[in-house]
């Protein structure tokens, strides 16, 4: 199923042309006849790109195209500063000679000048991105709440703190606990808009096996349907209304109550009682019906 | 609203209780007690910090393998922060020391030689050598003087992460034994001024209220106080009740904004030393809206104000020291209630807003929730109040808002100041193991308080000097001046946590007329900087007992045995005493006074006194009929933890100052802690008021009863500036302080790989736009340098915390980076507690 969902929805073009490329490439690299048996192998690894293994800054989140326009010369892997990245070898489970890491090693430290960017002399990494906050690596998944020891309501918060984006990619949920009952729960919560896929928060982790981890974009990445918008998300975009608001409610209420028709819904009066036996609004008792 | 949270709570509480009830019956427990793993539990409080969470710590073949969060534990109802996480790692780092070193050249002791092994008998015989050489001269020195006046050359630098009984050993051993009060414990550098405020204001230390005010207050205000890092449960705690609270508001002072500013309605940011004025503004306030609470204040308050101009604690030739006209002084002086309305009068919201930068809209706001008399407020504060060149000031001035509004003393109502020490107030408060104190609030200084001590301890009359020792800051300075020369440190890392490293405490300890002495667990900077270091048995190694911050005492036996050679900290001091004659320590007068102590040693008068020594050696055993190690006891003899608690417990039950009554011994092992006074079996949730505190009278409503006329002081101070600031060189502020994966220095948490790659190594956060100025990016390694020393270390400009222009931070956990090199030991002049969060430095890149 997965085969053919990855099929459906890579353009055939780029596909046949990037296996040409690394044909060629990986007859200039390995003896022609070692060529055919390692194929084979080479072509299953490169069309499954593991959850663990994520692309430098500016590379496509499609992999496939990535992969086409990477001529696997090595240089980002080179110039990054903290061997973050590193080129995947034969035996490894990512295409040969293609860049990755591997957050739980080492992370990206997310590097303001982007030097492996700047050192790919095709574009694979893409050079429109100037600001390494909107590298888009991968996505941060707390994957295991049932591990994660901040749904128990322990104050860890090692990845929120660790976040080079902290407060934007990674924000703690606060809420009660009620297990405790006096305690809070400190969640963190990881916002799509604004990680990068850095990793530090996978690599920080203190289980013995990360919570968080971070993963391809298209792994990670869950998709509202087309026919449905969130209603106060739209709201909060457009600044307003998108149908004008209701015109002023009046109910039918005993004296003292109120109702606040966007907010807390019913205000009883005070105490059961009124403080006085009158309407605050004078206009109330003046133009009460049925005589004095 | 409220009704339902309550309602929500209530039915938790049932849940909760039910489960605990099941678990207290004995058939189930029994079953219990070993788990399918075979681990056997039993419960102890965590080793960090002041919150005292109480952990079940799981022993399995002679080693800790696991912990948890105590479910049935009030503080903590089961759960644990990141540190805590981590306690079963904490005691097995890879570099644990398990045997006396010694510095040796040519297998001779050598001030200047590498460490090596020697046994604890050589290490003990050198120990006494230079011991008795020191004391010896001691005796010399004080032939023919009063008690008043006998100083001493031999000193211990102690600690609030001693257990009870390790703190009351060394103080009769260093007080008594050696008639030294040169005993001091890190607490100093830590809670220091809150005690001095505590006993001017009250005339009794440690907090009224309790943690259930983080139930009931409807409004916290953090003063100094990064609590989401520092007290993480009790924060989470404080969350909940801002979460589920009708109304409930949280207001966080600072002078930097940090993670507590993430859940405040109002964060407040002000210059420092300011909060002196702030608070007065405060008060002011109060005063000119007449928010008094006049019915409390006539009936339970004094007015008073105290000496100005008092100095900043540093040596005394130094010019800051020369120009104070007060240098050092804090009588109070009563004064009237307009003369206390006139010393306010200048802190107008204009003027006050000018001196902090807080703007006159928040200032109001501040003022008008403590002037609400509708509002329940729990203000909280650590070391932003305490490490403060006024931080006896501070936090008297605290206590004069809560006090003029009538404010505490009873469930949601008051100041409290959180300690960062698991036994800060356990041990270093209440056992007194401070330079001036004796156990229970008692002074060395008032002879009534020493004959008591001496009564007690079965001394001579006399024994106890009457001079206050060496506080932690004159330790350092009196080492580098050759007049203390042997000094044994335990339980704490100095060398990193002390001030002014490079021009003070180094010296002194390299100085080769002293002889200095570690002991620890690990490879400290502290360790390196020692002659001789003895390991030592770490928190469930041992058999202990800590205070946490809201008196509550909590107890452990102990689980596993520590590595190799090492040994508690008790028995080094109580073994250690053997090696001493009377004749050797005492002078002829005093030995005259009880002949029958002559030829004895000191651990026979001070251990070995029929009461120390009153319970015989037996088995250890819970409830649930586990049994239980105690090394102490097998060595000598006798059940030596509770024989020190036994005759330490008279002083609280019989002593001087009334309300620091304990539970007997065996209460403990069945409780997850007791708040004192402890009467009749019941606890103290909040002193000095009527109903919930049994020494204040019926009738009386409220009593102060640490003071004579039971009546608490109001106590005027003025805003005075730092010691230091920032100039045209050194240009920015630098403030120091902690982060919630490491612990202090760092010694246990960063041997855990776990915290340690989560926070591998100190930052210095900086305003961007500062970094920019010096040519610095975020990542870059910068120097950081102030007019005693320098560092380096990584440039943070976003993360936890957010640098207003002009000021940097950095924490103290990384050995790799000696933050205290650069801070000044300018002390507050009455409490002795050193300022480390004002330090002027440059910061350059490398």
């Amino acid at each position: 199923m997965e085969k053919s969902h990855r099929t459906a929805s890579k353009p055939n073009g780029v596909d046949r042309g990037r296996r040409g490329f690394l044909v060629t490439a990986l007859r200039s690299a390995v003896g022609a006849g070692l060529a055919a048996t390692l194929l084979a192998v080479h072509q299953r690894r490169a069309d499954a790109l593991p959850a663990a293994a994520i692309r430098p800054p500016g590379a496509n989140s499609d992999d496939n195209i990535f992969q086409s326009a990477c001529i696997r010369c090595g240089l980002c892997v080179r110039d990054c500063p903290y061997d973050t990245l590193k080129l995947a070898r034969l035996d490894d489970p990512v295409a040969t000679g293609t860049p990755y890491f591997e957050a739980r090693e080492i992370p990206c430290e997310m590097c303001d000048d982007i030097p492996c960017l700047k050192a790919c002399p095709t574009g694979a990494l893409d050079p429109a991105l100037k600001e390494i906050e909107n590298a888009r690596m991968g996505l941060a998944v707390l994957i295991d709440q049932e591990a994660c020891i901040a749904f128990q309501g322990l104050r860890c918060e090692v990845c929120f703190n660790v976040c080079p984006v902290r407060g934007e990619a990674i924000t703690l949920d606060m809420r009660h606990n009620p297990r405790s009952g006096r305690h809070a729960l400190f969640i963190p919560v990881v916002h799509s808009n604004a990680c990068t896929g850095c990793g530090k928060c996978e690599q920080a982790c203190i289980l013995d096996q990360a919570a968080i981890k971070v993963m391809p974009l298209k792994l990670a990445k869950g998709a509202l349907g087309e026919h449905y918008r969130l209603g106060w998300e739209q709201k909060a975009r457009s600044g307003e209304s998108l149908v004008t608001p209701d015109t002023p409610h009046q109910y039918n209420l005993p004296p003292g109550a109120s109702y606040d028709h966007a907010g807390e819904g019913l205000i009883p009066a005070p105490g059961g009682r009124a403080a006085a036996p009158f309407s605050s609004n004078p206009l109330d008792t003046l133009n009460r019906k049925g005589g004095l | 609203m409220s009704q339902s949270r309550r309602q929500f709570i209530k039915t938790n509480a049932i849940a909760a209780t039910a489960a605990a009830a099941g678990i207290s019956l004995p058939g189930l427990t029994a079953a219990k007690a070993k788990d399918e793993d075979d681990i056997r539990w039993d419960k102890a409080p965590c080793r960090f910090c002041g919150t005292g969470c109480s952990v079940l710590v799981g022993a399995k073949d002679g080693k800790v393998v696991a912990t948890q969060g105590d479910p049935d534990a009030p503080v903590n109802r089961g759960l644990n922060c990141i540190k805590g996480y981590f306690l079963s790692k904490i005691m097995y780092g890879a570099d644990r020391l398990t045997q006396p070193l010694m510095r040796k050249k040519n297998s001779e002791y050598a001030k200047d030689g590498d460490f090596e092994p020697v046994s604890w008998d050589e290490a003990f015989d050198l120990m006494a050598e230079k011991w008795k050489a020191a004391i010896a001269k001691d005796l010399q020195d004080n032939k023919g003087k009063p008690p008043e006046e006998i100083t001493s050359r031999v000193g211990m630098f102690g600690s609030g992460q001693w257990t009870v009984f390790e703190g009351y050993a060394a103080s009769k051993l260093f007080k008594a034994g050696f008639r030294s009060n040169n005993l001091d414990p890190n607490a100093r550098h830590c809670m220091a001024s809150a005690v001095g405020a505590f006993i001017r204001a009250f005339g009794a230390d440690e907090p009224m209220g309790c943690y259930d005010d983080l139930e009931h207050a409807d409004a916290f205000v953090l003063w100094g106080a990064n609590m989401a890092e520092n007290h993480p449960v009790l924060w989470s705690r404080l969350t909940d009740t801002r979460l589920t609270k009708a109304d409930c508001e949280v207001h966080v002072l600072s002078t930097f904004e940090h993670r507590s500013f993430e859940l405040a309605d109002h964060g407040v940011i002000f210059k420092p030393q300011t909060d002196l004025a702030i608070l007065n503004y405060i008060a002011n306030y109060i005063v000119q809206k007449d928010a008094i609470n006049w019915d409390f204040v006539k009936q339970h308050v004094n007015f008073t104000k105290t000496p100005t101009d008092i100095g900043y604690g540093l040596r005394p030739e130094h010019p800051l020291e020369k120009a104070a006209k007060n240098a050092g002084k804090g009588n109070l002086e009563g004064i009237d209630f307009e003369a206390y309305k006139k010393a306010l009068a200048p802190y107008t919201a204009e003027y006050v807003s000018e001196l902090s930068g807080v703007s006159v809209e928040s200032l109001e706001k501040l003022a008008k929730l403590y002037a609400d008399p509708k509002k329940k407020i729990v203000s909280y504060w650590t070391m932003g109040f305490n490490q403060h060149v006024r931080g006896v000031w501070v936090n008297g001035l605290m206590y004069n808002v809560h006090l003029l509004t009538g404010k505490i003393s009873e469930p949601g109502n008051g100041p409290f100041s959180l300690t960062g020490q698991p036994s800060a107030c356990g041990t270093a408060r209440e056992v007194g193991t401070f330079a001036h104190r004796l156990p229970a609030d008692l002074v060395v200084k008032k002879k009534d308080h020493r004959d008591f001590t001496e009564k007690v301890w079965q001394l001579p009359e006399g024994a106890l000097s009457g001079k206050v020792g060496y506080h932690a800051v004159l330790q350092s300075r009196m080492l580098k001046d050759g007049k203390l020369n042997c000094y044994w440190v335990t339980t704490n890392n100095n060398m990193q946590a002390g001030p002014n490293i490079n021009e003070e405490m180094y010296p002194g300890w390299r100085n080769p007329d002293n002889f200095i002495v570690v002991s620890e667990a690990y490879p400290t900077v502290s360790a390196m900087a020692a002659d001789l270091i003895l390991p030592v048995a770490m928190w469930t190694e041992k058999e202990g007992a800590f205070g946490n911050a809201e008196r509550r005492t909590q107890f452990w036996r102990q689980q596993v045995k520590a590595p190799g050679e090492s040994r508690s900290d008790l028995w080094q001091f109580v073994e250690f005493s053997k090696r001493f004659k009377t004749e050797e320590v005492w002078p002829e007068e005093l030995l005259a006074k009880k002949p029958e102590y002559r030829g004895k040693t000191l651990f026979d008068v001070l251990y070995a006194n029929g009461a120390v020594n009153k319970y015989p050696k037996q088995t250890v055993t819970d409830s649930r009929g586990n049994e239980y190690g105690n090394d102490e006891m097998d060595h000598f003899g006798f059940y030596l933890q509770k024989g020190l608690y036994e005759e330490y417990r008279v002083f609280g039950k019989d002593g001087p100052k009334k309300g620091h009554d304990l539970a007997e011994f065996d209460a403990y092992h069945k409780t997850r802690g007791l708040r004192w006074p402890v009467v009749n079996g019941k606890e103290t949730l909040w002193r000095y008021r009527e109903g919930y505190d049994p020494f204040v009278p019926e009738g009386a409503g409220v009593a102060f009863y640490g003071r004579p006329d039971n009546r608490a002081n109001i106590i005027f101070a003025p805003y005075e500036p730092p010691a230091e600031a920032p100039d045209e060189e050194f240009d920015l502020w630098l403030t120091t302080g902690r982060i919630l994966e490491h612990w202090h220095t760092g010694s246990m948490t960063r041997r855990v790989p776990e915290l340690y790659r989560a926070a591998p190594d100190a930052l210095v956060y900086m305003h961007p736009k500062d970094a920019k100025k010096r040519g610095l990016r975020r990542g870059d390694e910068a120097k950081l340098i102030s007019r005693r020393g320098e560092i380096t270390c990584r440039v943070e400009t976003k993360g936890r915390n957010k640098m207003p222009e002009g000021m940097a931070f950095i924490a103290f956990f990384d050995a790799g980076r000696l933050v205290n090199k650069l801070v000044l030991d300018a002390t507050d002049p009455l409490s002795k507690e050193t300022d480390f969060k004002k330090v002027a430095v440059k910061i350059l890149p490398v």
